[in-house]
């Protein structure tokens, strides 16, 4: 009896299916383990404050990620070099406290995935809004919280969400949100909507969509709607903040490093130190202090 | 007739077990040195970490599947209306008379514009762009529009095939059938957009694999498909394992339909007489 063709070219593919099984359960974590090695890290001669935040990418610097563009009200005019806007003043101060003066702080833009992404980084730490969450942390490491953050759902005028005062009223309001923000968490977890909500890849999608008719309110982070409402979307408002402990869960936002860098110990005193002397909270009311008008609405 | 196989038989049988040896064996060497050697590269713990990582695998790939069907639907609702679309095009573009010159420039403008368009761009202008001009809510759908957009600019690529395939037809078919007395319908209809479509089949299951692919683009305007699940979750647990996750789902549709085109050229290779030189 003949074999048939096509059964005689399956061969070759049925051999590698199950190399490729077999080598797949030959893994270990012995791979893993091998990972979490420390960066190779020189220590600068010139080490500021104590050998641990000397251990930057490039000696005697402090490399400083944000976002490309960096919105306001966090960096003013999308130029943190100036130190003007919240993220920037406080992105100054924490390097202040690690030994860096404003000389030796350099800037470099990424996006949330190069900030994540395995390799080498092209920054000791990066700011742009990182909400601190257990479930990022097993990849990244993060400071301690510098800011705590209200969400905030802004609506154009006449839009359902109008005037609502509990997370009751707004079930059949139909959300927008930016991906990869606990925005999107708290529209799913804590109002609970009877529609789906829609993504936007940032806050220039959501707008579109709001002036789309596409969706009745987006949701952001009570600095972002209140900039978002006032300055880039007309017709819009904050129809309301909710408490920061709404829903049990607290959106904070914390510096983010590469996974058990020794510097991250550094950062945490450097903020410590902020927080405790009062000079974080000086700098949000500089940066913020405007940012914080919005009715409240309840959750029950 | 004997059931002996003739020499040419035995050598050509023997001439396949030999290739068929060759194969498994390169096969074997080639994988064994993937297997082997990436993960003894210094980043492979990190890569394994931030890509392969099995619990949150667990945990997005049910959410993945089901933003999946709306892919699924998407395309299923899609792909008939390119094929209407794009045989319109394609016919008016053939058309010969001279006083629907007009027509047949709208249809070379429309296949240049739109094929010359980046799709993602074209997502946003009409996903956006339109509602925008005042509809109401469930006009303003962007599942609505982001299908339009996909049909708008599939059927320029479709209907350049379809073309393709109508002049691949001799025209002594048309000479012929127009001889016998058939209407310039009728030729169409009957003799030439048949052989056409039986030419054009390997190219069109190209098109729609590729469709398969770009219905994700439309997450760029709302709608929560597997794609944007997938950045959903990456950014969740700042992992790109449900990127990996959402690759596997894809495939698990287009590489059944990627064999079917293939299956389909072979078996175009052989119908019209191509032969296979090893």
């Amino acid at each position: 009896m003949r074999t048939s063709p096509t059964l005689r070219r399956l061969v070759p593919v049925v051999a590698v299916g199950a190399l490729v099984l077999a080598a797949c359960g030959s893994d270990d974590d012995s791979d893993a383990s091998s990972s979490t090695d420390a960066p190779s890290g020189s220590v600068s001669g010139t080490a500021p404050a104590d050998d641990a935040c000397g251990n930057t990418i490039d000696d005697g610097v402090l490399t400083i990620a944000t976002g490309e563009p960096a919105f306001y009200p966090w960096v003013i005019d999308d130029a943190p070099e100036t130190g003007e806007g919240f993220e920037a003043a406080v992105a100054y101060a924490v390097a202040a406290e690690m030994g860096y003066d404003a000389d030796s702080v350099v800037w470099v833009r990424t996006t949330f995935d190069e900030a994540i992404q395995p390799g080498p980084k092209n920054f000791d730490m990066n700011l742009q809004q990182y909400s601190i969450t257990e479930e990022r942390r097993e990849n990244v490491d993060f400071s301690l919280p510098y800011f705590t953050s209200n969400q905030a759902i802004v609506a154009l005028d006449g839009s359902p969400a109008e005037g609502a005062t509990t997370v009751a009223d707004l079930v059949d309001v139909k959300f927008g949100a930016q991906v990869g923000t606990t925005s999107l968490d708290f529209i799913n977890d804590v109002i609970q909507p009877n529609q789906e909500p829609f993504v936007y890849d940032d806050n220039v999608g959501a707008k579109a969509a709001l002036e789309a008719n596409q969706i009745d309110a987006a949701v952001f982070d009570l600095p972002t709607a209140l900039y978002v409402s006032g300055v880039e979307i007309e017709g819009s408002s904050v129809v309301g903040q909710f408490p920061a402990d709404a829903g049990g869960t607290t959106d904070q936002f914390g510096i983010v490093l590469e996974k058990d860098n020794p510097l991250t110990a550094c950062v945490d005193e450097a903020i410590t130190t902020l927080t405790d002397n009062g000079e974080l909270d000086a700098i949000t009311q500089e940066w913020l202090a405007d940012f914080t008008g919005a009715p409240v609405i309840t959750v029950e | 007739m004997t059931d002996r196989p003739t020499r040419r038989e035995l050598y050509e049988r023997a001439r396949r077990r030999r290739s068929n040896v060759v194969a498994t064996v390169s096969t074997i060497v080639v994988v064994t040195a993937l297997v082997v050697l990436i993960p003894r590269s210094p980043g492979w713990g990190r890569v394994r970490q931030a890509f392969f990582d099995g619990d949150v695998f667990r945990e997005s790939f049910p959410g993945l599947l089901q933003a999946f069907w709306l892919d699924v639907q998407i395309l299923l609702w899609s792909t008939p209306l390119i094929l209407v679309v794009s045989l319109v095009v394609a016919l008016a573009r053939n058309t010969r008379s001279a006083a629907l010159f007009p027509l047949r420039a709208a249809a070379v403008i429309y296949t240049d514009v739109l094929r010359g368009i980046p799709v993602i761009l074209l997502v946003f202008l009409i996903g956006f762009g339109v509602p925008a001009l005042g509809l109401s809510r469930e006009w303003a759908n962007p599942l609505i529009w982001g299908t339009v957009t996909l049909v708008l600019s599939y059927s320029a690529y479709t209907a350049e095939i379809i073309r393709a395939g109508i002049e691949s037809v001799h025209e002594s078919q048309r000479a012929a059938a127009r001889s016998l007395g058939m209407t310039s319908r009728q030729t169409m209809t009957t003799v030439v957009l048949p052989q056409a479509f039986r030419n054009i089949v390997p190219p069109l299951m190209n098109t729609f694999v590729s469709l398969q692919k770009d219905v994700a683009l439309v997450s760029l305007i709302g709608p929560v498909e597997i794609l944007r699940q997938a950045g959903i979750d990456k950014a969740k647990y700042a992992n790109f394992t449900p990127y990996v996750a959402a690759s596997i789902i894809f495939l698990a549709l287009t590489i059944p339909f990627t064999r079917l085109a293939d299956w389909a050229l072979a078996r175009q290779r052989r119908r019209t007489g191509a032969t296979t030189i090893g």
